[in-house]
This record gives structure tokens, sequence and C-alpha cells, in this order.
């Protein structure tokens, strides 16, 4: 079994997952979904998830996340730790400290543009910081069309808004769920541009699942899971050394 | 093709629960007013069969008309006639039938039953085949009477008591000596009967030595017919008609299903609206499902099923959602029945046993209506299924509904719309019963007209709610952007809700609006502090304002006593009052003086219109005795509804009436409306049970309860739309919740609150309900205001009232329905499965 090597610059982790379980079910039907699982995901890194199709990414970001619950371990947003929260303060904590890019873009269809960016804060009931609102819409180029509804979007301009959505309201830490998983490559690649430079130049922090070596090549470091474990992690990722590494545990699926 | 279809119902179970619900309602409406009335039908015909087994045939006298200057006395049924009868060939034997009113009181002194079955009559001889003696014997003499068994239980008297008995006036003590069974329809019906002997009876019912009817029983062997024509033969032609049994029987059960059947129909219409209601949830409803099944549908096309087939299929769904509704709700509905015969039980009209009938006709419509209402709602929806292009299912984006243009619509509602309110305010300015029609008409079209635009005004009306769901944060944005989201969805949910309303709305405008009016009527024209009637509305003797007269307090005194006279060729009814009618009396004078004294009479304008008269006419009387008498007219006065007619000095009447007899009688005390005072006239008459001393509170006071209870009936009767437009809104927000489940998924993870969901929820629901409810307000007072116009032509005292208050409680009940409907989808939003949901498809 592989585990991590704690990072010693503690004080600098957005989340930090410890011998992290996930089991479905009982006795005979046990699954399980994350097995012991300890990362860390340190501020103002870009990070990708990747595995193979039932390897626990999606779970493992879930649970990081709050969006679900875990069966043993514990996991940090922060300072704070998920396990002992109640689901109110986990929607608190997910609206105030976290932001969200899903596959399906998942825009509210009535909003507009704009009013779909803000709704983080709109829930939070709070005023959006005017200048760094203009600087996020500035730098996903949406400037035109805040008063569209997603409709009227295209899929990548969609994504887009939705990238704006989870930048907007200054989260520690953003998750992206197969952000560009539903785009061509040309959104997709502008999309995940526009991840690495909110890392780059504003220091977000971001985390993303992703089956697509060449949208992990964007990130500063991969992490590998097969069977609910980390299996190894590779920083400064390129598409090709990615396509090696995910190709061994085809061939290890293969021999085993 | 069934397959599919039937396995879509399987699949669609909790999504089609509301919608079954909501057909089942209505079935069960039809099918338990089919039920009910067909029950009390057979069973009232059964009990009216079985009071006929002691006649063969009924001998009565026949009324005459009048002629010239004579008022025909109807022929009296003597002693001699019946004697007559019973020797006729073929006759075993003839029973002289007296009967009236007679008031029976309980050991409180209240009247048993309600006044108007209080029947009294005559028991035959030691043994009256037609009263079983249960205990005691017959009685004899004016102290003894009988009273039926049902009667004697509710007011827990027993042979030996004595009981407080009052015909028309004063009141009797007589002693318990018998008490029968019986089959008579009255006391089936929850009245009471008491039985005296023959000379007894005559007497009280003031027909001495005459019957109302004799009742002929054949001999062994001699048919109904031939004892008629015995009879025929041998009573005096012209005088008397002869009736069979059989006859009298046929009639009755004839007269009792046709009563019958105008409590059907009128139930009947109330389950039309329920039904009606219902059809808009089947159509959104099966809209919801073919849009949520674009993809399979389109499939089934790319496939090669034919248009033809799509729509089949959405049918056949509805065939079989529509047999589930029509069986489940038959079987509401026979319960219903059982459960309203049992109410009217409890409510103290006794109902004649017999079985509960289920008559095939019932099931059959049951079905039918269940069936054929589905089928009909859904077509629509099928044929839009059937438009869905085969390359919809190779689509990957999630197809919406078609969002056709509403510019045909909007047209075509604001024509309908228009054409009907112009036609109603043409009717407003139309006469009376001239006006119904195209009243009615325009309803039908305004109706239509706000129907086909609901989804238009939608967007205004819910927006002006705006500033109210801000204080709810983004909750209450999220609200109002979802209930205008889908137009046609929320204008059929609320459309639903607002049929109810508009008749709830607009029977109570009316009916508070008529009370007012009858009220003021009353009230206005009446300025004596009592009035003294009968409970059951039958006349009073004339000794009940001698008696009133002489009480203590009391300062002035008039009757209303009618007499029917010959003036000009026709038959005027007379009214004979005291000169003091000037003051117990309001009444407006066009023409002359108010004054009846000596010959001295006033006239109301549409009697001295018929007759040409005016102040200071002369004309000529001819009173029932045939003796003339020649009347001057001093005033002319504004008649209404209560006091109208030709009144003059009572004491002019005396020896010209056989049988004088008060209508009312009106008083005046020293100290005005009282409890004391009100106390001494009850006690000056002796306490008596059948005799209503009224003030003119109480007489406001009657007339509202009269109102209430009318409304009352409406709104349970109404109920049940309401109840149907709850389903729908319950059934459109958990389609709406299930929808959108991706949506609220995404909301909860980006941090919006179950709390928040939840609100979000119930606010959409209240912003949907409250739309119908003011829809439903607006046009419910509209109509109500209208109809009012119509009635004022025919009401000089009509007035509109509109019942802020209630209208603000339909309101609110309009919000109850909106939270109440909230309560299990809004649970369902908050307990969503937040991953599961927004995972892409």
């Amino acid at each position: 079994m592989t585990t991590m090597p704690l990072s010693d610059r503690t004080t600098d982790v957005a989340a930090r997952a410890t011998e992290l379980s996930k089991i479905y079910g009982q006795g005979e039907t046990q699954v399980v979904a994350l097995d012991r699982v300890s990362v860390d995901f340190r501020q103002a890194e870009f990070t990708a998830i990747m595995g193979p199709s039932g390897s626990g990414k999606s779970t493992l970001m879930h649970c990081v996340a709050g969006l679900d619950t875990f069966s043993s371990g514990s996991v940090r947003i922060g300072d704070t730790e998920l396990g002992s929260l109640k689901d109110k303060q986990l929607t608190k904590l997910r609206r105030d400290k976290i932001g969200f890019i899903f596959q399906a873009f998942n825009l509210l269809p009535t909003l507009t543009a704009l009013e779909n960016i803000t709704l983080p804060m709109d829930i939070a009931g709070r005023k959006a910081d005017k200048v760094w609102l203009d600087n996020v819409i500035q730098m996903v180029g949406l400037s035109g069309r805040l008063s569209h509804r997603p409709a009227q979007l295209s899929g990548g301009q969609q994504q887009r808004v939705a990238v704006a959505r989870a930048l907007a309201s200054k989260p520690d830490i953003i998750f992206g769920d197969e952000p560009t998983g539903n785009l061509d490559s040309r959104s997709g690649a502008e999309v995940l541009g526009f991840l690495r430079n909110s890392v780059r130049e504003l220091g977000q922090t971001v985390v993303m699942v992703t089956h697509d070596p060449v949208a992990a090549a964007y990130a500063d470091r991969v992490v590998f899971l097969a069977d609910g474990r980390i299996v190894d992690e590779v920083y400064g990722p390129t598409a090709d050394s990615v396509l090696d590494r995910m190709k061994q545990f085809d061939a290890k699926g293969r021999t085993s | 093709m069934f397959r599919t279809a039937l396995r879509n119902v399987l699949a669609h179970k909790a999504r089609l629960l509301m919608t079954v619900l909501a057909v089942m309602l209505g079935v069960a409406f039809v099918s338990g007013t089919l039920v009910f009335t067909n029950t009390l039908s057979n069973a009232l015909q059964n009990s009216s069969a079985k009071g006929f087994d002691q006649v063969d045939v009924a001998v009565t006298a026949k009324a005459q008309e009048d002629v010239g200057d004579r008022i025909v006395k109807t022929p009296e049924l003597t002693e001699a006639l019946r004697e007559q009868s019973a020797k006729v060939p073929g006759a075993a034997s003839a029973v002289g039938v007296v009967s009236g009113f007679t008031a029976i009181a309980d050991r409180d002194g209240k009247l048993v039953g309600g006044g108007f079955q209080s029947q009294g009559g005559n028991f035959w001889g030691d043994k009256d085949p037609r009263y079983p003696l249960k205990e005691g014997a017959a009685p004899h003499g004016a102290n003894e009477v009988a009273i039926d068994s049902e009667t004697a239980r509710r007011a827990g008297y027993e042979v030996g008591d004595t009981v407080r008995i009052s015909i028309d006036g004063p009141v009797l003590t007589p002693k318990i000596t018998a008490v029968f069974t019986t089959d008579d329809g009255n006391v089936a019906a929850g009245g009471s009967l008491a039985l005296f002997d023959t000379p007894t009876a005559q007497k009280l019912f003031g027909k001495t030595g005459t019957y109302d009817e004799i009742d002929v029983k054949a001999a062994a062997g001699t048919s109904q017919a031939a004892l008629k024509s015995a009879l025929d033969a041998a009573l005096p032609e012209g005088e008397v008609e002869t009736t069979t049994a059989q006859r009298l029987a046929d009639d009755q059960a004839e007269m009792i299903s046709a009563s019958m059947s105008g409590l059907k129909q009128g139930l009947l219409v109330f389950a039309g609206i329920a039904l009606f209601v219902g059809t808009f949830i089947i159509a959104n409803t099966f809209t919801m499902l073919v849009a949520q099944r674009t993809k399979e549908l389109a499939l089934l096309r790319a496939v090669g099923a034919s248009r033809r087939q799509v729509t089949r299929s959405v049918l056949i769904e509805a065939f079989v959602v529509g047999t589930v509704a029509g069986a489940t709700g038959l079987v509401a509905g026979i319960g219903i029945g059982a459960g309203l015969r049992s109410l009217l039980g409890t409510l103290g009209a006794t109902v004649p046993d017999g079985p509960l009938v289920v008559s095939p006709g019932t099931v059959a419509t049951s079905f039918a209506v269940g069936v054929v209402i589905t089928m009909l709602a859904a077509w629509l929806p099928g044929r839009r299924a059937a438009k869905i292009p085969p390359v919809a299912a190779m689509s990957s984006v999630h197809a919406k509904a078609t969002t056709k243009s509403l510019v045909l619509r909007n047209t075509l509602g604001a024509l309908f719309s228009a054409a009907g309110v112009a036609v109603v305010l043409a009717a407003t300015t139309m006469d009376g019963s001239d006006g119904q029609a195209p009243m009615g008409l325009g309803a039908v079209l305004l109706i239509i007209g706000v129907f086909i635009l609901t989804p238009l005004l939608s967007r205004p009306l819910i927006a002006a709610a705006t500033p109210v769901l801000r204080i709810f944060g983004v909750s209450g944005k999220l609200a109002r952007q979802n209930s205008v989201r889908n137009p046609r969805r929320t204008a059929a949910t609320a459309s639903a809700l607002m049929i109810g309303l508009t008749l709830i709305t607009g029977m109570t405008v009316m009916a508070g609006s008529l009370q007012k009016s009858i009220d003021k009527m009353a009230s206005a024209a009446i300025s004596a502090d009592y009035v003294v009637s009968m409970a059951n509305g039958n006349t009073l003797s004339t000794d009940v304002e001698e008696k009133l007269k002489a009480t203590d307090g009391v300062t002035a005194t008039s009757p209303l006593r009618n007499a029917p006279a010959r003036i000009g060729g026709v038959t005027e009814y007379l009214t004979g009052v005291t000169s003091a009618i000037g003051e117990l009396t309001d009444l407006k004078v066009d023409d002359g003086t108010f004054e009846v004294a000596g010959t001295r009479v006033v006239v109301d304008q549409d009697t001295a219109e018929d007759h040409g008269w005016k102040a200071g006419s002369t004309f000529t009387a001819a009173y029932e005795d045939g003796e003339k008498q020649k009347l001057t007219v001093a005033g002319v006065y504004e008649g209404n509804e209560l006091i109208r007619g030709i009144m003059l000095d009572a004491s002019l009447l005396t020896g010209h009436q056989e049988d004088p007899s008060d209508m009312q009688v009106m008083v005046k005390t020293s100290g005005g409306a009282s409890d004391a005072a009100k106390d001494r006239l009850e006690k000056a008459l002796g306490s008596n049970p059948a005799i209503k001393v009224q003030s003119k509170q109480d007489l406001s006071d009657d007339i509202a309860q009269m109102f209430t209870l009318m409304l009352n009936m409406l709104y349970g009767l109404l109920a049940m739309a309401v109840i149907v437009a709850v389903l729908g809104v319950i059934n459109t927000l958990a389609m709406s919740v299930f929808e959108r489940s991706q949506e609220i998924g995404m909301l909860r993870a980006i941090g919006l609150e179950r709390r928040a969901v939840k609100r979000m929820v119930r606010l959409e629901s209240l912003v949907i309900s409250l739309f119908g409810g003011v829809l439903g307000i607006g046009l419910g007072v509209f109509f109500g205001w209208a109809a009012g116009e119509l009635l004022g032509t025919k009401m000089s005292t009509y007035e509109l009232v509109l019942p802020w208050d209630r209208m603000a409680v339909f309101l609110l009940l309009a919000a109850g329905v909106g939270v109440l409907a909230a309560l299990w989808p809004a649970r369902r939003a908050a307990r969503l499965n937040m991953l599961a949901a927004i995972k892409s498809e």
C-alpha cells in the first residue's frame, strides 16, 4: 500500500483527508469505495485526481467536499473537521468555503448568467465583492453575456459561468467533477486554462476529478487512485506521462 | 403497445397517484350521489306503498272554481257520505280521515320535530288498522291522545303521561292513552303524529262532522277499479273525486322519484364541478409525463411506431388510470352513500330502512365517468406526444417542452374574456328573468376566457408578489421564477383552484346581499316589536290576538287575517287588520293616507294598478258567504314580498267567515322589545310550543340562519372541488420537484440549506395557490355583483354587500391550500439525494 508522505508545510494545507474510508453495504455485499486514504490538498495548488472507473476518485472528492458522508477517518477543510458536522453546518461550510464545478454545468435556467454567478453569495445573503467579481468575469470573458440565460449560451460559455460562480465567492477550495467532460476540446482547454490561471495568479486551490490525461496535464500534481487506494502521484505532469501511468493500470487490470 | 402503456403506468405509479385520487374523488361523488338517492328513493317508495295497505279507493272533495261574485266553497265530506260509501257494493269498510297541524312539546316545552312535519289526525274507533297499537288503548274524548312510538321515544313519553299539544293556538294537555307504530311518511322523515278520537279531531281541526278523506276498503274479491266505479256511481257527481290506492301509490312513487331526481341532479352538478376541476390535473399530469418521456417516445417513433400508436399508448395509459379511478371511486361512492344515510339518521331525519341500492347503472356510470373524463383530458397531451420527432431520441440534451408561442392563445383568451364581460354587463341592464340566459352565457364565456388567459395573467400577478417574496431572500426569488417558468402548468394548477373559489365567492356575495335585502324588507316594513306566528306557517286561532291584546304592557296589536273575496270577477285575498296597523307597519304611502277604519281600506300599488284604483276609488267585495260590502280606497302603499294586498278593518269580516284565522299577529309593547316582554307574551299564550313570538331581531336571525345553513351546504358541496384542486397543486409541485431534482441537488451542493429548499417549494406553492385564489375571488365578486344587478330589478331593497371578512378567509384558505399542498413535495425536495441528483445523465 502506498501512503503519501505528509507535507511538512501543514499550515498551507487547504483540505486534508486522513485514513479516510467509505464502505457501502455490510457483510457479503460489502463494497469498499475508499480504503484508508490519506491525502493533502495544499493551498494554491491545482490537483487532479485520476483513476480507472470504480477506483473511488469521485467518492474521494465528494467526501472531501462535504457532499457525502464517510465511514471512518477524518476530513479537514482548513481548520474544520467535517466528520462532526451536522447537515446544516456542512451546508454552510460548502456555501462559504467551497466552490463547485460540475460536469453537467448545473446552472439554473431561470437565472441570468450574472445571477447564476452570484448565486452562492445570494444564498448566503452576502454582497459580492464588486472588484473581485469584475475581475473574475473579465478573466472568463463573459462581460458581454451577463444578462443571457443559460439556454442562450453554448456549452463552453455555460461552463465558464460555472467556473465564475465557483470563483466569485473566493472559496478556500474549488472542486471540479469532470468539468470538461461535456465540452469539446477547445472549450475544455479554455476552462482548464481559467482554472490554472486562478491557481497561478489568484492563489486559488483547485481539486479536479478527471479521466482525461490532457486535462490532468494542466494540474500541478496528479493523484492516482485504484481500488479505493492512492497508488501513485506525479508532480508537474504532462499528458504523455499521465497516459503512460494510466496504461499501467490497464495492463495491471488485464494481467491480474 | 398495450404492454408498453401498462408498464408505463406501473413505472409511474407514484406520479399518477394524485391523478387517480383526483378522478376517484369525482367518481366517488357521482356514484355516492347515485347510491344515496337510489337507496333513499327505494326506501321511501317501499314505505309509502305500505301506507296504502289499508286503502283501496280514496274519496276526496273536489275543489270548485269561483264564479262571478261568488266564492264557491269546496263540498264537505260528511258522515252521511261516509256511510253511503261504506254501503256501496263491494265495499268492506269506509274510514273517515281528518288531519291537520299538531305540535307536540317535549318535557322542556320545546317542539318535537321541525314543525313542518308535526301532524295530527283521528284514530278510528277502538282499533284502527292503520295504526297498530304498541301499548295502551285507543283515545276517547277531548282529554286523550295517542302518539307515535318514534315521537314517544324521542321526547321520552310513556302511556299515562300528560303532554302539551297545540293545534292553532290554545294549548291542550291531554293524557297519552296509547303509543302506536306507523308507516306514515312524515313520521319516517322525522315528524310527529298525534291521534285523537274522530269527533275530537274534527273539532280541533275545525271540520266538525266532516272528513278530509274517506278511505274505502274493498271486500274480498272486489278489485280497486270495480270499487271505484261503484263509488263513482253512488256518490254525488262533481262533488267528490275517487282515486284507487294503486294510483295513489303510483302518484306518490312518481313524486318521490321526481323529488329525488331533483336532489340527484343538484348533487351531480357539484360532482360535475369536481370532475371538471379534475380534468385540469389529468391534463397537467399527462403533459408532464409526456415531456419527461420525450426521449422514450422518440425512440418508439424511431423504431417504427406510428404517430397514432404513440397517441394510443398515452390514451391506453389514461384508460388504465381511469379504470382504476372508476373502480376505487365506485367503492368510495358506495361508502359515501351508506355514510350519508346514517348521517341523515343522526341529524334527526328518520330514513326508512331498506337495502343499499347499487344498481348496474351506478356501476356503469362510475366506470364510464372515470374512463371518459381521464381519456378526454389526456387526449391533447397524447396528440402532443405524437408530434415528438424521432430525432429527439438521438439528441443528447435533455429535450425541453416546446414553449409554443402564447400569442394565439392570448388573443383567443382576450376575445373570449372581452365578449364575456360585455355580455354580462349588457345582461345587468336587462330586466330580471330576461337577463338570466345572457348572463349565464356571458359568465361561461368569461370563465373560458380567463382559463385561456391564465398563463398570461400569471406573470404580472405573480410579479406583483415580488416585494413580499424578496423578504425570503434567495428562496423567494427562486420560488417566483419557478412559478412563472412553465406558465401553462401554473395556469392549469391555479385554474383548478380558481373554479372552486369563484363559485364559493360568488355564492357568498349573492347570499350576503340577498340576506341583507330580505332583512331590510322584513324590518323596514315592520315597526311592531313582535310578530307572532305559527311554527309551520299555518294560521293562528283568532283568540291568540285576543289574549295578546289583554297582556300587560301591550299597547297595540293587529292580526293579519286572511279572507278570500271576489272583486271585479277575480278572487283577491283581503287582509283584516286593526286600526293600529299604522303604527305596527312602516309602509311608504304613494297616494292618499294610510288609514284603515270603517270601510276605508289601503291597497298596495300592484293591486291598485290591476284594478285601476286611486285614493278615493270605491269598489265592492263579495265575501265568502256571498254578502257584499262597499269599500273605499283611503291610500295606496308600496307593498313588498311580505306585506301586500288589500288591508281592511278586521271587524268588517266578522260573521262573514266560517273559520276565521290569522296569518300573524303584530304586537307593540310599551317598553319595546326585551326578554321580559317576550317572556310575558309567551306566558300569555300558555307557553305554546307551536307559536313563535319573534322580535325584529329574531326575524333577522331567522333569515340569517336560513342563509347560513344554505351557504354551509354549498360550501360543503364545493369543498370537494377544492380538495381536488389541492391534489392538483400537490401533483404539480411533486412533478416539478422531480423534474428539477438536478437543480435542487446543485443548490444543496453550493450551500442552500434544507430549510431554504423547503421554503422555496412552499413559497412556489403559495404563489400558485394565491394566484388561483385572487383570480377566483375576483371573478366570484364580479359574478356576484352581476347576478345582484339582475336580482335588483326584482327586489327594490337589493343592495350589494361585499363580505370582506369572508373574502379574507377565502384568501387565507387559498394560502392554506398552498401550505398544505407543499408539505409532501417540500419534504421530498429537502430530502433529495444530492449526489444522485447532480450526477450528470
